[in-house]
């Protein structure tokens, strides 16, 4: 318990000091397979965090991806990213599948999933 | 230092003209295989992150005071299937422990289906996963992880589970590649049936 408590309070420290102190992205529709694209080379002085992102999506990045790789929380990742949005330095690529469980896709959308499937 | 470490880790980056991504997620409880299944259909080695959350940014009705704040965290691992030129899908593992269904919205809004993933021999583990996603109407197969070898037919584990004669379950090898595919196939297979059922009636 004396462990965990100590662990727990350097980790808020580093990612508050990350998102300035922000708890929530801008961009609210960032989903965890929001396809992130730079669209510029970082700048001097930017943030460290902010120039990996750059770095890594030079090619379409997933925020989850993106997360795994800054070994950051999802939601700290979405504020950083949503930074880089504002900023016009990153492009989203939002996936098209309907939110709401309740909704499916349609039927030739999921045809295209299977052919994919089987091909592997 | 680490900087230098990740630029050189071996990433596979997608292709450019990568638009749309996908999810579908594999729940169940530990040790049942979800990484194992993970990992034997995806082209990435699978890849871990969390999320943290303050009870505030939860999105959930709370009837307690703000006085009680608390913060959630849950981890999840991934992989990663290109299907074709424009579409990848991720392919989530995630626990089903209680807490993470105050995660579910904000993670996984949006996800295609889900696998719930059994072991016959602590059956009970997936009553709760399941009753959670019928509850938020997530389409769902289940299945039997079936190693080191079946102790029930699979008709028992659809009366032990108390499933709907709908949901399709199946057996499976979660560390054969074929079979991990199998068991995605099988659940687009069902989701395309219930889509194309819906799409007749209106």
């Amino acid at each position: 318990m004396m462990v965990r408590g100590a662990v727990d309070s350097e980790e808020p420290d580093r990612l508050y000091t990350l998102t300035g102190g922000r708890s929530r992205a801008e961009e609210p529709d960032l989903d965890l397979v929001t396809l992130i694209v730079s669209g510029a080379d970082p700048l001097p002085g930017m943030q460290s965090e902010h120039v990996k992102i750059l770095r890594i999506c030079r090619y379409p990045t997933a925020v989850v991806e993106l997360a795994a790789e800054l070994d950051l929380p999802v939601s700290v990742v979405k504020i950083l990213v949503s930074d880089l949005l504002v900023e016009g330095q990153v492009s989203a690529r939002h996936p098209s599948a309907p939110r709401a469980s309740t909704e499916l896709p349609d039927a030739a959308f999921l045809k295209k999933v299977l052919v994919g499937l089987h091909n592997l | 230092m680490d900087s230098t470490i990740s630029e050189q880790r071996s990433r596979t980056p997608l292709r450019s003209t990568a638009i749309e991504g996908l999810k579908i997620v594999v729940v169940g409880g530990f040790g049942v295989g979800k990484t194992t299944l993970v990992r034997s259909v995806s082209e990435i080695r699978p890849l871990n992150t969390e999320e943290t959350m303050t009870q505030a940014g939860l999105g959930i009705d709370h009837t307690h005071g703000v006085a009680d704040k608390t913060t959630t965290t849950v981890a999840f691992d991934f992989g990663r299937i290109t299907l074709n030129e424009q579409m990848v899908l991720y392919l989530f593992g995630a626990p089903g422990q209680e807490r993470f269904w105050f995660l579910w919205e904000r993670l996984f809004a949006g996800t295609l289906g889900a696998v719930v993933l059994v072991d016959t021999r602590r059956i009970e583990d997936s009553w709760y996963a399941i009753d959670r996603l019928e509850h938020h109407g997530t389409p769902f197969i289940v299945a039997r992880n079936n190693f080191p070898g079946p102790l029930h037919g699979l008709e028992d584990v659809r009366e032990a589970l108390t499933l709907s004669p709908d949901v399709p379950l199946i057996d499976c090898d979660a560390r054969d590649r074929d079979s991990a595919k199998h068991v995605l196939i099988t659940l687009v297979n069902h989701l395309y049936a219930l889509s194309s059922a819906r799409e007749t009636v209106s």
